[in-house]
């Protein structure tokens, strides 16, 4: 059990490590548009939260 | 003889461009006609229900909206020879690939438990139970992957794309008026007015119209057909001709429930069927039948999306051209995807209804994401060459993807707090 929890992090790991550099280059706008999306959904999980909050109350 | 010979060349170089389509033909109109899926079906039969032929100008809007975002997928597809997966970690790094793997998982589950409802459902009123209806699809969709042939695959999928048409001698058999249709249905109006009702069934027919999955099944299909730069005009021509087909079909659904079951309240296509076998028993057994090809068409893409992208990702053999032998761990998560998705449908009391309004939403984060991800990829003229985005095709693409973010993410919104836009 630990030896296939220990190659699936390998896994991880290793798929990490190989795109670990982003092939885009990080212009201005890509960077902008990049930081809008995770003010984007940011806002809608903090939606979901409320709604779920509001749901269990 | 000179008119005959020319006559004869030109004949000639038509029946080839059209062999040559038929080889190339695939990808786009089993994206587009699969994404007439069982959400959609509902969709369109109740828009069709609630405003008669009034919103069919609407959905010819939608015709070009599908194309300039699933054409994007197939220049790059081709060009890349990665799947929308594999270029988002590729392009943006594993933060943003792991989110839209995970997400596109999670998205692609749940709207699989969608389709079984839609097929179970479906069957129900011929009398199969559910448990049958979930058996056979599974193993019918084993049997169409387990061939080891891309081609064979795809042929099986246009053929079911083909069934999806019974709609239009549907709509034909209930005599609707062609002088409403044309008054009504094809100059732009808003029935009773824009009120907050009108706005979420607009909303839920561009949310039907463009789901996150189809970016990924479409990039991913290209490059397991092996399409080249030569192809990509055909492969435009066939995401055009998908696009005209989803809506054509779409347009038929609208016209037999704005006929017949108009100021009905529809809540789900199977109910549709159910109440036109009443009065027009053939139509209602054809809606029935389209929503079970719906739903299996729909089942055939979603499933084979995911496991498309794990295999990417993860770096299995993840080809239809593989065999099971080959590819063990792309078809295992193609089956766990389908047996787990099929599951939930048979345990009594599951939360169907919840897990579709659940989809929306969740949609919702997915598919702006995958957008963003697709126009900025389409810039990186350092790989995409001379098939990156022109100017015009940014300003008609973003435009599009702009108007898709903000009605999506309103869609979701209104999901989530319906008495929000009243």
């Amino acid at each position: 059990m630990l030896r296939t929890f220990g190659r699936l992090a390998q896994t991880f790991r290793a798929i990490n490590e190989r795109y670990k550099t982003p092939r885009i280059g990080m212009s201005g706008a890509v960077r902008a548009s990049l930081m809008t999306l995770r003010v984007y959904l940011l806002a809608l999980v903090l939606l979901m939260l409320y709604k779920f909050v509001t749901l269990l109350g | 003889m000179n008119i005959f010979a020319k006559l004869y060349y030109r004949l000639a170089k038509a029946a080839k461009a059209v062999q040559l389509y038929l080889v190339i033909a695939g990808p786009g109109i089993v994206v587009m006609v699969a994404d007439n899926d069982a959400g959609g079906i509902t969709t369109y039969a109740a828009t069709g229900a609630k405003y008669g032929y009034n919103l069919i100008w609407f959905l010819l809007l939608l015709i070009p909206v599908a194309y300039y975002v699933q054409e994007m997928t197939v220049r790059l597809g081709v060009i890349t020879k990665r799947g929308h997966a594999e270029a988002i970690f590729s392009g943006f790094g594993a933060f943003w690939g792991w989110f839209s793997l995970v997400d596109l998982m999670i998205v692609d589950w749940l709207t699989l438990v969608t389709e079984f409802v839609g097929m179970t459902s479906a069957l129900e009123i011929f009398g199969i139970p559910g448990w049958l209806t979930v058996v056979s699809v599974v193993l019918l969709l084993g049997m169409i992957v387990l061939n080891g042939r891309y081609w064979t695959w795809e042929k099986i999928a246009l053929l079911f794309c083909a069934l999806n048409l019974v709609y239009i001698p549907g709509a034909f058999m209930v005599h609707p008026s062609v002088h409403d249709i044309v008054r009504q249905g094809l100059i732009p109006n808003f029935p009773g007015g824009f009120d907050g009702q009108l706005f979420f069934f607009l909303m839920a027919n561009i949310g039907t119209t463009i789901a996150p999955w189809m970016l990924f099944f479409q990039q991913s299909a290209v490059v397991d057909k092996g399409l080249l730069e030569k192809d990509i005009p055909w492969g435009k021509f066939d995401t055009w001709l998908g696009s005209v087909l989803t809506i054509v079909v779409a347009v038929f659904i609208v016209v037999v429930t704005g006929t017949v079951l108009k100021g009905v309240d529809i809540d789900s296509a199977a109910q549709a069927s159910a109440q036109l076998q009443e009065t027009h028993k053939w139509v209602g057994t054809f809606m029935a039948i389209g929503l079970f090809d719906a739903g299996l068409l729909g089942a055939i893409c979603i499933s084979l999306a995911s496991s498309w992208a794990f295999g990417e990702i993860f770096g299995w053999a993840h080809s239809l051209n593989t065999n099971i032998k080959e590819a063990p761990w792309f078809y295992a998560s193609y089956f766990l995807t389908l047996v787990t998705a099929g599951g939930v449908v048979l345990i009594p009391g599951a939360p169907l209804v919840l897990i579709t309004l659940f989809v929306q939403v969740i949609a919702v984060t997915l598919l702006p994401a995958a957008l963003v991800f697709l126009i900025l990829l389409l810039n990186d003229r350092e790989h995409m060459g001379d098939y990156a985005n022109t100017r015009l095709q940014n300003i008609i693409g973003g435009t599009i993807v702009i108007l898709i973010i903000i009605l999506s993410t309103l869609y979701g919104i209104s999901v989530l707090f319906p008495k929000l836009f009243g």
